[in-house]
């Protein structure tokens, strides 16, 4: 008889303080019945790596409109790797242009949601490709 | 008995997956917390409350940082509401306490309260056993926004900070039952702000009225004060005198022989909360899902049956084993 419910995290790794769409993401993720954990702006990759450990959660959300996203996403990604994390789905959002995508996906990302998305969307993928896990 | 071996190493990850798993109610997890428990015991388990924003998190965040110098390690379990309209939840307390992530002698769980109203989650009960058999020396237990009755921290905590800031009622909120009478040492919160003198006058006058035998072996909860935490040095300094005062608490539980009186509370809390998930939940369970659940709630919404009626008469076939 157990109760499993989706946990998530959202962070935003790097020097980038606009976090709106990472709160509005948060409230909506909230609307559709997860758990979400925020853990903030100006995060470090080890900072989100270690969150994502003792939080436990099914899905990471990452959010970076500087730019950098490049640099930090498959930071966190290889870390990930490092610590033997595989159960967990990173997904990223931002001002990514299209020639980055391919970069995004070998670095391990399994969704990129650029601006325009709408919220139906992200929750509909997260519905159909993440589970609790077991 | 691998997890608890684990958990018993230190390994991070399978504390935080056991800590899951006994919120999700899977029931191998339960096997492995009748495991841990014979080994609980150790930590000082401190709880933090107050009202929403008073700053809790700000103030467990600068108590993390105190017990760090200190040499001591440290489990937090920060509780945030969750909606009783998705079930989904924002855990929003870990933002204030980021700066400790990387430290391995730290670690920050957040928990939701899945409809429990006593200002906990379910599951810290057992979460705090997972940190306490993990070795953290302290367990910091922040409740979600408190009102005035969400006391339910008290079963679970030696040591109970109520968090108060300037500007939330008249004298008459000092003298209400619940949440003040529950305080081993209040903090007023954002000192520097108009009407924090008065606050700290009330919660004296308060104190001073109080029959003596209140206070466990003699301990009168003393008032303490926080400024601006955005000024590092007074913050530091206020933040250093509580986690000494919450050390001092500790030892007088100690030597006052008192302890053992708190640690009962939990017992009792403890046994209550199991049989009645051991005899309610599959009650209901098996209520449900025969369907005559639906035919009780048919009968009772039509007022042929009251309520109280079924319930004696359940429990009635329940201990005669014919349910």
């Amino acid at each position: 008889m157990s109760d499993r419910k989706l946990r998530v995290m959202v962070a935003k790794p790097g020097l980038d303080g606009h976090d709106r769409g990472a709160r509005v993401l948060a409230r909506c993720f909230r609307d559709a019945g997860y758990e979400v954990i925020y853990t903030g702006c100006h995060q470090t990759p080890e900072q989100i790596v270690s969150a994502v450990i003792q939080e436990d959660v099914d899905l990471l959300g990452l959010s970076c409109l500087s730019g950098a996203h490049r640099y930090l996403y498959p930071a966190v990604t290889k870390l990930m790797k490092d610590k033997g994390i595989d159960d967990v789905t990173v997904i990223g959002g931002g001002i990514i242009p299209e020639q980055d995508f391919q970069l995004m996906y070998d670095a391990g990302l399994k969704a990129i949601f650029v601006p325009g998305t709408t919220l139906d969307s992200i929750i509909t993928w997260i519905n159909t490709n993440v589970k609790p896990r077991n | 008995m691998e997890t608890t071996k684990k958990i018993k190493g230190g390994d991070v990850r399978a504390a935080s997956r056991l800590i899951r798993n006994l919120e999700d109610r899977v029931p191998e997890a339960k096997t492995t917390i009748k495991h841990l428990f014979p080994l609980t015991g150790k930590a000082h388990v401190i709880g933090i409350t107050g009202s929403p924003g008073a700053g809790k998190s700000t103030l467990t965040d600068g108590l993390i940082d105190m017990f760090r110098k200190k040499g001591k390690t440290v489990g937090v379990l920060a509780v945030d509401p969750t909606s009783p309209f998705t079930g989904g939840a924002i855990l929003g307390d870990r933002i204030r306490m980021q700066r400790h992530a990387e430290d391995p002698g730290v670690f920050v769980r957040s928990l939701a309260t899945r409809g429990a109203l006593g200002g906990l989650a379910k599951a810290v009960g057992d979460a705090i056993h997972v940190m306490d058999v993990l070795g953290k020396d302290i367990v910091i237990v922040e409740t979600v926004g408190t009102g005035q009755q969400e006391v339910d921290i008290i079963n679970h905590s030696h040591t109970v900070l109520v968090v108060l800031v300037p500007g939330m009622g008249d004298e008459i909120q000092a003298i209400k039952a619940g949440i003040l009478e529950i305080a081993d040492i209040f903090v007023v919160n954002k000192a520097d702000r108009e009407g924090s003198s008065k606050l700290s006058r009330e919660l004296m006058a308060m104190l001073d009225m109080a029959p003596p035998s209140t206070f466990q072996g003699g301990w009168r909860p003393p008032i303490m004060k926080v400024e601006n935490a955005f000024e590092p040095v007074g913050f530091n300094k206020a933040l250093e005198d509580i986690s000494n005062k919450i050390e001092e608490h500790h030892q007088h539980l100690v030597d006052k022989d008192i302890i053992g009186s708190r640690m009962r509370r939990k017992a009792v809390v403890e046994l209550n909360e199991a049989i009645r998930a051991s005899i309610l939940e599959p009650v209901l369970q098996k209520l449900l899902s025969s369907g005559q659940m639906e035919g009780l709630i048919e009968k009772v919404m039509k007022k042929e049956i009251d309520p109280y009626t079924v319930a004696e008469d359940i429990a009635k076939r329940y201990l005669e084993g014919c349910l």
